[in-house]
């Protein structure tokens, strides 16, 4: 009724295709980016933003980045785990040997870093595809994770290997540290998820992001109508692991702001970024969030719900949210294969129609 | 998002404990791949707690709220149940896991709140003067290293030249925290070296313990935790190590650690913090507690080392409670109370008699500069055929000459920086 496009009228090329291209859609989002920037900042304390808001959104910029490897170019990767380490060990070494660097600088270095590193790994996909591919990046994340334990100039020499954020401020605001204000966390998390969504959004629809789906549609049939696969392949490689290197230089100095690689970075967040990519939606930006939101946000959600609420024991709880979790992984992609995003998509097509079905 | 949120809201203020009492988070992991120590610690620390409540009406007449959070040792869940917790008045954090207190040092620090971390965590900040809100008395990791260098020594008439030790060691911040020690223990006393990283969780030791029978360490020493004792044991079983020249710390030294592996594992030794027996407050917490059904656990953990252990943990954490109070002369204190009231903490033979575990530690004072206690272990033996560990030794000192100039050093590189200037 109120979500459609009559009387919606577009007079140019720009206007009609652009990202959201129904007006109840449009101000919808920027009701959210408002409320996002406006709202949230004046309002969160210590609890939202450190437990809830900040991994969320760091699990989302890993996740965009993972999909636009996985889900535009269909290159399989199990090294996101790795990717991330390597981000946040730059920043490390960065905020510890350049103490005068602002922290906007060093995230967006340590994401350059990681992209360097993420081409290197990339080179055998040239070669290699599909599982094999997968069994390659798994070799690149346990190789990384074990070069971060066994070199010590990574992580200073240390007594203890971990590696923790030092204080650092932009404009004159902590954004790392204990000290640092939770809104100002959550703000410099957001404007970069906010930019690198908008960023990733626009790569997509571009030519760049054609040529990432014709190599993942099919790859012969790209070569022959002039993609070149080298380029299409190994740019793909460099933006997702530019961006999973940024979550993983925030996920170190702004979320945690200690880390040791192997519980910090291991395995287990290579397919929990998986996991989020796959629940959220292959291809899909918006996909990329609501994935992170199911992995990061639901447990959280049920522990509060099942510990506060119902006044359960603390462990059975957590039990059960193994199984909810789980259960719930298990029928979402049962009833719909691709994800949330799909199902996001199946609700606007309902909503555009309602309430007359025909 | 939205909904979620409110419904999450919601929960956590259903979730709010009545902030009258005296609020301590027990931030405990009875699930995951560390769940067989956690459990048990968990046990004897809420036990504790509960005894004081229903036996004396809590601490100074102060009933006493337990507030639960699972982290499943893990440190992303470990921060989160900290700031979900924090907001309640609690008054400190044991959170039995040196990963996650290196998360909470500086939170802790930033927020005012005390951190006992007994044993584990951060070994420098047995340096007060640096470290104002966290405290790791009675003992600490470097400690244990020493101390086991010391036993080791008696029993070679003072002398390990030429002697090889293998420390097999879980690959974090946990099992690499006595390698500094122990690489300059073996300088000083001239033995060999031999570093053995095993990756979490723990399970897969071939490789290692291949190793170890290829280089024939005369010694072989255990930082593990969790599912990795065991494994451990059970592969030097295997490969029949002499199981008295292997030892664990005191995180590997419980029973069930030894118990999967059967008669092999008769003669595993292993340091403690506490001293084991039968001791007059588990027949309380055994009719006052268990029997009522008010056990934090299935109550079958009585006894057990880790449960002593957590016990010992709460008790240290209810006296420096107590001597708050004194000191402030109020029954309702706050973190910043607490926190002096572990600073000026003084534990004597007399008082544990009172509190009916005689000798159960070692007597130490904490004061502003050394917030590390006595540093003292002691070692243990299984004996499988009983079903019990035996003690061999009493309370070992550390060579506090080895000690105390390594962590001067480490704290002052953690002042440096961080910018904290020595308060004492």
């Amino acid at each position: 009724m109120f979500y459609r496009e009559a009387g919606d009228f577009k007079t140019s090329y720009a206007a009609d295709s652009q990202t959201f291209p129904i007006a109840f859609d449009r101000w919808r989002y920027y009701f959210v980016i408002a409320a996002g920037f406006g709202l949230l900042p004046f309002i969160i304390n210590d609890y939202w933003s450190n437990a809830i808001l900040l991994p969320f959104l760091i699990y989302a910029i890993a996740a965009i980045g993972l999909n636009i490897l996985v889900g535009y170019c269909g290159q399989v990767s199990l090294g996101t785990g790795g990717f991330m380490a390597v981000g946040a060990y730059t920043s490390y070494k960065l905020m510890t040997a350049f103490p005068w660097l602002d922290m906007v600088s060093i995230t967006i270095l340590s994401g350059v870093m990681t992209a360097i590193v993420g081409v290197a790994f990339g080179l055998p996909s040239l070669r290699i595809k599909g599982f094999y591919l997968a069994v390659a990046t798994l070799a690149a994340q346990f190789f990384l994770i074990w070069l971060f334990n066994r070199v010590p100039w990574f992580f200073n020499y240390s007594a203890s290997g971990q590696i923790s954020a030092p204080e650092r401020s932009l404009f004159g605001q902590a954004v790392t540290g204990p000290a640092a204000d939770p809104s100002a966390k959550y703000l410099f998390c957001l404007v970069f998820a906010f930019a690198l969504a908008w960023l990733a959004r626009n790569l997509t629809r571009g030519s760049v992001g054609r040529q990432w789906m014709a190599i993942r549609d099919m790859d012969i049939a790209a070569e022959i109508i002039g993609v070149n696969p080298l380029r299409a392949k190994l740019s793909a490689f460099a933006v997702s692991s530019f961006y999973v290197g940024i979550a993983g230089a925030l996920f170190f100095t702004v979320y945690l702001g200690a880390a040791e690689p192997g519980t910090a970075f291991g395995i287990q967040k290579s397919f929990l970024v998986l996991f989020m990519v796959i629940i959220g939606g292959l291809g899909s930006i918006f996909g990329s969030f609501a994935g992170a939101a199911f992995m990061v946000l639901l447990p959280v959600l049920l522990t509060n719900v099942l510990t506060g609420a119902f006044g359960w024991d603390s462990a059975l709880a957590r039990h059960f949210e193994f199984v909810i979790v789980g259960g719930l992984i298990m029928f979402f992609l049962i009833v719909e294969p691709h994800g949330l995003a799909r199902l996001w998509a199946l609700a606007k097509e309902k909503l555009r129609l309602w309430p007359f079905p025909h | 998002m939205k909904t979620l949120a409110t419904i999450a809201a919601a929960g956590m203020i259903a979730a709010g404990p009545a902030l009258a009492d005296l609020v301590i988070p027990d931030l405990h992991y009875r699930t995951g791949p560390y769940a067989a120590g956690g459990i048990p610690f968990s046990d004897g620390y809420q036990d504790y707690f509960t005894l004081l409540n229903e036996r004396d009406g809590g601490i100074g007449g102060e009933r006493i709220e337990i507030v639960t959070c699972e982290t499943g040792y893990d440190t992303e869940r470990g921060v989160e149940c900290y700031e979900s917790t924090k907001g309640q008045g609690s008054l400190l954090y044991q959170p039995l896991s040196t990963g996650i207190t290196y998360q909470l040092i500086p939170r802790a620090t930033a927020d005012g709140i005390p951190l006992h971390t007994m044993g584990y965590g951060r070994t420098s900040a047995a340096n007060g003067d640096v470290f104002e809100w966290v405290f790791n008395y009675p003992a600490n990791y470097w400690d244990a290293a020493s101390v086991f260098v010391n036993f080791i020594l008696e029993e070679n008439g003072g002398s390990l030249e030429g002697q090889t030790v293998a420390l097999l060691y879980h690959n974090s911040a946990y099992g690499r925290e006595p390698i500094r020690t122990l690489e300059l223990l073996s300088e000083q006393y001239g033995f060999n070296l031999i570093q053995l990283p095993v990756d979490h969780p723990g399970q897969e030791q071939g490789n290692q313990w291949l190793q170890i029978r290829r280089e024939r360490p005369d010694y072989v020493v255990m930082w593990g935790w969790g599912v990795m004792n065991q494994v451990a044991v059970q592969e030097a079983v295997n490969i029949r190590f002499p199981m008295d020249h292997f030892y664990g710390n005191w995180w590997a030294g419980a029973e069930h650690d030894v118990m999967p592996a059967g008669e092999g594992a008769n003669g595993y030794r292993a340091l403690n913090m506490t001293r084991l027996g039968d001791l007059p407050v588990f027949d309380e917490i055994q009719t006052v507690v268990l029997d009522a059904g008010l056990g934090a656990g299935e109550g079958n953990n009585l006894g057990s080392v880790l449960y002593t252990r957590g016990m010992y943990a709460a008790m240290l954490a209810a006296e420096a409670i107590r001597t708050a109070q004194e000191i402030h002369g109020t029954a309702q204190v706050t973190p910043a109370m607490v926190r002096d009231g572990m600073e000026a903490l003084e534990i004597t033979d007399a008082r544990m008699a009172e509190l009916g575990m005689e000798g159960i530690g070692p007597e130490f004072s904490v004061s502003c500069t050394d917030h590390g206690g006595a540093g003292m272990g002691i070692v243990q033996e299984w004996n499988a055929a009983e079903q019990q560990w035996v003690t061999l030794s009493d309370f070992i000192e550390s060579d506090a000459s080895v000690i105390d100039p390594l962590i001067a050093e480490d704290s002052e590189a953690f002042a440096a920086e961080n910018g904290i200037e020595p308060r004492c």
